[in-house]
């Protein structure tokens, strides 16, 4: 082709133009994500005010103007002071202790550490010997923290009353008792439920939805009220103990309903093969089948968990000396009672609470991203 | 050998205590035994344990004298009246904060819902925070907080905070006017009655019509004017007769007008800013389940965003919803017995609490208390199910 009759030939691919400047960089994504129309730029500057509104008087709250030294309200008084820590310091002890004697206070530090130890052997996924974990915390750690926290004098530990429990360990206790005792016990009864007895189905069906039809309090106070006097003359059940009852009962049935949904999202061909084998019922179950169901529903365990975790509050009301209770009762305190003690009391409670179930919201996110790994496309 | 066992039958193949039918009956019946065992223990402890307290069974104590009195009550009550009327009462203040609470908290979750969905990053992430923090913090830290850190420091009644409309702001909850009617005022209701129903009865006429005709009509506006329009017309022509008792402030506390007391006022915020972060995630979990499809296919039809919402996503998304929703109304029903807590006499608080402690009758009301609430979570998850029925895919 003769080439010499145009003026002007392009012999390379035109450079691509970058896009234009507002649809990139800091002033596209603030141009999508914010200012796309007058709505969302209503609804941004709304936000904003929000933001500004709340963030700063908290930050200014907790440390700003906070106090974080000081041996009595003398040092919160002021009109300009934040969050008392001073009062939280001071009290610590009882907030994570209760009454338990100061010297004894190693005993509960050491079932903190062994279950610790415990819960992260079995939530770690390449733990080495997980049954093992599983083993150590379901039914070894129980025995050994019953014996370090209520005392065994053939050892050399002296006997401490359960009435001088309190605060954190309180929490903890109620919290493990009722995963410890309500897993089991909700696996028995998701079994009975889908079980092919009828009299097995009634009693299980009966007891999961009654229990799940009425609230944790009337359990508590069912618990707390009843249980003495359907036990015999003379008897007496520990204030604790009936409370730990209550919980593990009620956190049992919410359990087998999420133990159920496990069983029934088990392809069949599951059930048949382990037959096939010809293996009984409970070789059936526990080698082929549980292991599978409970893998799937372990978000639903840590969620059920979760809920047992904030519901422990309520033994407050049946007058047990948990976390919440603890604070209330350090709140009615002369030495340390000024107009900001009471956040700085709930403040406290709540980065507790806060950093313990979204800590497990995430492990049960995390989880189920895992599981369903082979699911993602 | 194996040619003699076939020829024996099946039956005399495995020993009876290994035929699984027969062990079925010996683990039923042995479940059983154990469950009345357990049962008949119980019932004769009882009966023993209140014989030797002195404690009288059976529900007559309803018919008792209370002499107790409750602050908040819907109907009449006073200290001369019985046990039975005490239940009532809580009961009833229970049914009205779970109702309520109910309603409040199923709009502030859808809009929190939404928001979570919102493209807008700051609103995304307000109400992700939102709902991160109300979730994992316990129902009774929040009670306490809005109860204890929040109303109870208002200022005393002589200082209240005077709000617009004569409402007053105080620690002892928050006073409104109350309105007083005239006689007039049964027209006026009469119009509101009547615009009610017009409404109604224009929309079904303009359903009617947009499926013959394919011609639409501006249903909400007209709905709007039938409604808001025609009373208040109703209202200028009789000379408006409704006048406000306005309260007044009188020695230490206000006289007249209506009082919300701060129990009830902390029970309705922490109920219903706790339900709705679950609401919102029940909500935005519904929403991505709708598959985009359908939101592209509104689009391609030029739908805005906001009818592609109500229209399209929504009504396929409260398939995903309703179910678990439900459960968010009853655990607010239920939730709504922390009332003991604060002291906003719900039926936990007036009858396991006070009734209990004044009669010893522990079994009765504890029995009647978890009745009541069961009966609740029935009635309510059966309405719940008829409404998903209605509502759910039918498919050929």
């Amino acid at each position: 082709m003769d080439r010499s009759r145009y003026a002007y030939v392009r012999t390379e691919p035109a450079q691509t133009l970058p896009p234009p400047p507002s649809s990139t960089g800091v002033i596209g994504w603030l141009h999508r994500n914010l200012f796309g129309s007058w709505l969302d730029t209503v609804l941004t500057l709304v936000a904003l005010y929000i933001i500004w509104l709340v963030v700063p008087p908290i930050v200014n709250f907790a440390f700003v103007d906070a106090v974080w030294t000081g041996t009595n309200r003398e040092a919160c008084l002021g009109p300009e002071v934040g969050a008392c820590w001073a009062f939280v310091k001071a009290r610590l002890g009882y907030f994570i202790y209760g009454l338990y004697p100061v010297e004894e206070r190693w005993r509960p530090d050491l079932v903190f550490l062994l279950g610790a130890i415990g819960i992260a052997w079995l939530l770690w996924q390449n733990a080495p010997k997980r049954a093992w974990g599983a083993a150590f915390f379901f039914l070894i750690y129980p025995v050994v923290a019953y014996f370090l926290l209520t005392g065994l004098p053939a050892l050399g530990l002296p006997v401490v009353e359960t009435s001088r429990w309190g605060g954190i360990l309180v929490t903890l206790v109620c919290s493990v008792v009722g995963i410890v005792f309500s897993l089991p016990l909700g696996i028995v009864l998701a079994l009975g439920r889908r079980s092919r007895m009828p009299v097995a189905r009634l009693v299980s069906i009966t007891f999961i939805e009654f229990v799940r039809g009425v609230p944790l309090i009337t359990v508590l106070f069912m618990a707390s009220v009843m249980l003495p006097l359907f036990m015999p003359g003379g008897v007496t059940i520990d204030k604790l103990l009936r409370a730990l009852i209550g919980i593990a009962l009620f956190a049992s049935a919410y359990m087998a309903e999420v133990v159920r949904g496990g069983l029934q999202a088990l392809p069949k061909g599951q059930y048949e093969a382990a037959q096939a084998l010809g293996l009984s019922y409970w070789k059936m179950m526990v080698f082929v089948i549980l292991p599978q169901a409970l893998t799937i529903v372990i978000p639903g365990i840590v969620n059920t968990f979760i809920g047992l975790f904030k519901d422990t509050t309520l033994v407050f009301i049946v007058g047990i000396f948990d976390l919440l209770k603890t604070i209330d009762a350090s709140l009615t305190d002369p030495a340390w009672a000024t107009p900001v003690t009471r956040y700085s009391g709930y403040a406290f409670a709540a980065v507790f609470y806060f950093v313990f179930c979204f800590g497990m919201s995430r492990y049960s996110i995390y989880m189920e991203k895992r599981l369903s790994a082979g699911r993602r496309r | 050998m194996a040619t003699i066992d076939i020829e024996h039958g099946a039956a005399s193949r495995v020993a009876w205590y290994n035929d699984p039918r027969i062990r079925g009956l010996i683990y039923q019946a042995l479940l059983v035994a154990v469950v009345a065992f357990l049962l008949y223990e119980a019932i004769s402890n009882a009966a023993e344990n209140l014989r030797r307290a002195n404690i009288a069974s059976g529900f007559g104590f309803l018919n008792a004298t209370a002499g107790f009195s409750i602050n908040q009550k819907l109907i009449e009550y006073s200290e001369t009246s019985t046990y039975g009327r005490a239940f009532l009462v809580g009961l009833l203040n229970t049914l009205i904060v779970a109702a309520i609470g109910i309603l409040l908290a199923t709009i502030l979750g859808f809009i929190i819902g939404i928001a979570r969905l919102s493209r807008n990053f700051i609103i995304n992430r307000m109400a992700y925070v939102y709902v991160e923090v109300v979730r994992n913090l316990p129902l009774l830290l929040q009670l306490l907080f809005w109860y204890n850190a929040v109303l109870t420091p208002l200022p005393a009644p002589r200082n209240s905070i005077e709000l617009p409309g004569g409402i007053f702001l105080n620690n002892r909850g928050i006073v409104m006017p109350t309105p007083v009617l005239e006689s007039a005022m049964a027209i006026v209701a009469a119009v509101i009655l009547a615009g009610v129903v017009a409404a109604f009865a224009y929309r079904s006429w303009a359903r009617r019509r947009q499926l013959e005709t394919g011609m639409q009509y501006p249903v909400f506006r007209v709905a709007l004017l039938l409604v808001i329009g025609l009373p208040a017309l109703a209202l200028v022509l009789t000379g408006f007769p409704i006048s406000f008792e306005v309260p007044e402030l009188r020695g230490f506390n206000f006289a007249g007008g209506t009082p919300i007391y701060p129990e009830f006022f902390a029970l309705l915020i922490g109920l219903v800013t706790y339900t709705a972060a679950f609401i919102a995630e029940i909500v935005r979990a519904g929403i991505l389940a709708v598959s985009h499809g359908q939101t592209e296919a509104g689009a391609a039809l030029g739908f805005r965003q906001g009818k592609i919402l109500r229209l399209i996503v929504i009504p396929q998304a409260m398939r995903v919803i309703i179910p678990p929703l439900t459960s968010q109304y009853l655990n607010l029903t239920k939730n709504s017995s922390l009332a003991v807590a604060i002291g906003y006499p719900d039926l936990v608080q007036v009858f396991a609490g006070t009734v209990l402690n004044q009669t010893g009758q522990a079994v009765e009301v504890i029995l009647i208390t978890m009745g009541v609430y069961l009966t609740i979570s029935l009635v309510t998850s059966a309405f719940m199910n008829w409404y998903n029925r209605r509502v759910a895919l039918t498919e050929r």
